[in-house]
């Protein structure tokens, strides 16, 4: 069986030390199957991008595991580390980090081309990822040509193009308005659905967060509850994990 | 509501038989709102004591047209706001309400549970729209279906506040604990 995409085991998660110790994450676990989409939901500093940030390797946690498509990124080293994320994982913002200087083409081509893809297929495998994104052409336009929504189109196109799997989108919808928000979480779902990608979604609104397959609540940097998994989703407690 | 108005605002557009009316309410509203025959029946009789409505028989059948009344009263039904004579009652703020006056702390048990509960409505709602969305949905169910999306949504919103109002209060009166509610110490 295919390892989850995304397994995050028992992480806690401090800032400072002593009596300015601040703990973001405390004990919390959450498992993604290939295909499916986790939102996670909580007030304001309940922890959710932090969880986020773990879940990517942008951080280390202070105890516990996190496993992206089974290896604990625990025991990699640095340049493992970046040649995980950048062929696994993709990454969704409210800010959308587009580079401004480059046509849309070229910011969806530019994470193929870091990892030294050749630039033909590097285009083509952009142009696929923008097809699937539904963003109609010409392509070769710069960001601030484009609509709020079909920027957000161009950053999921850059975060699922080439083989990512996992895709971490923190507060995507931020920016845009019901209908656009809507297309955006639409999009993402059609991913886990026709790709297999992995999602985990990280909103403060209930509309956005009913699509997913699962939605986890946090509290003070714990989960204090979730909804039951539709049939696709991975039940957390049946994952054993190999250490 | 009653559906009064209801019945007068599909006449509006042309006399119809008692069924035809049924049915027309119903494809209005989305198929939220299911009429019993009886109801309609009902409803026509009192439309006609009251001079809304007039019958002629058509096809062997009983035609029901608005009068000059029946618009008078559609046309100010129209016009009126929804009642906001009395406070909400509804069963998920009362229920909210008393656990906090019966322990505040648990209140946040109360507050987590409905809000999963009433998440998972929306997830399946969110499903069932996907599906008929597939299946070329018109824009009277979608909007139905939208309606109820933005019902459960506001009495997210709603549990949200609950929640942040607690742990404020928690806060302000114990500062250095974690509120650990009864679903965590069970797990």
């Amino acid at each position: 069986m295919n390892a989850p995409a995304l397994q995050v085991v028992d992480v806690v998660k401090r800032y400072g030390s002593g009596p300015t110790e601040v703990r973001a994450l405390t004990g919390v676990s959450l498992t993604v199957g290939p295909g499916e989409l986790v939102a996670v939901m909580g007030p304001s500093g309940c922890g959710k991008s932090t969880l986020l940030h773990l879940a990517g390797g942008l951080e280390p946690p202070s105890a516990g595991h996190v496993l992206v498509h089974g290896v604990d990124l625990d025991g990699l080293s640095p340049a493992e580390m970046a040649r995980l994320r950048r062929n696994h994982v993709g990454y969704v913002f409210q800010r959308l980090n587009l580079v401004p200087s480059l046509t849309a083409l070229e910011n969806v081509m530019l994470p193929l081309e870091l990892d030294g893809m050749r630039r033909k297929e590097a285009r083509a495998e952009a142009e696929a990822a923008l097809a699937g994104a539904g963003l109609a052409g010409p392509w070769d336009r710069y960001p601030d040509d484009f609509s709020g929504g079909q920027q957000q189109r161009i950053a999921i196109a850059r975060a699922t193009v080439g083989e990512r799997s996992l895709v971490l989108a923190d507060e995507p919808t931020g920016s845009l308005d019901t209908v656009n928000a809507e297309l955006v979480v639409e999009l993402l779902t059609e991913l886990c659905v026709r790709r297999g990608t992995a999602v985990v979604l990280v909103t403060h609104e209930p509309r956005f967060a009913s699509f997913a397959d699962r939605v986890v609540f946090l509290r003070d940097g714990r989960v204090v509850d979730q909804t039951r998994a539709t049939d696709r989703a991975v039940d957390d407690t049946a994952v054993a994990v190999r250490r | 509501m009653t559906i009064r108005p209801g019945l007068l605002a599909l006449l509006a557009s042309g006399p119809s038989h008692g069924y035809q009316l049924k049915t027309g309410f119903e494809a209005a509203t989305g198929g939220m709102w299911k009429l019993n025959v009886g109801q309609v029946y009902t409803t026509l009789d009192r439309l006609g004591r009251d001079g809304c409505v007039v019958v002629d028989v058509h096809d062997d059948q009983k035609r029901y047209a608005i009068t000059a009344a029946g618009r008078e009263e559609l046309e100010s039904w129209w016009q009126a706001l929804p009642g906001d004579d009395s406070p909400p009652r509804d069963e998920l703020v009362m229920k909210v309400l008393l656990a906090i006056a019966a322990a505040p702390q648990a209140a946040l048990d109360v507050v987590t549970g409905q809000r999963t509960a009433l998440t998972e409505v929306l997830q399946r709602r969110r499903r069932a729209l996907r599906a008929e969305a597939r299946g070329g949905a018109d824009l009277v169910a979608r909007l139905a279906a939208d309606a109820a999306v933005v019902r459960a949504e506001g009495d997210l919103r709603w549990l949200d506040l609950c929640e942040a109002r607690l742990l404020e209060l928690h806060r302000t009166t114990e500062p250095n604990s974690h509120p650990v509610t009864n679903q965590e110490a069970h797990r």
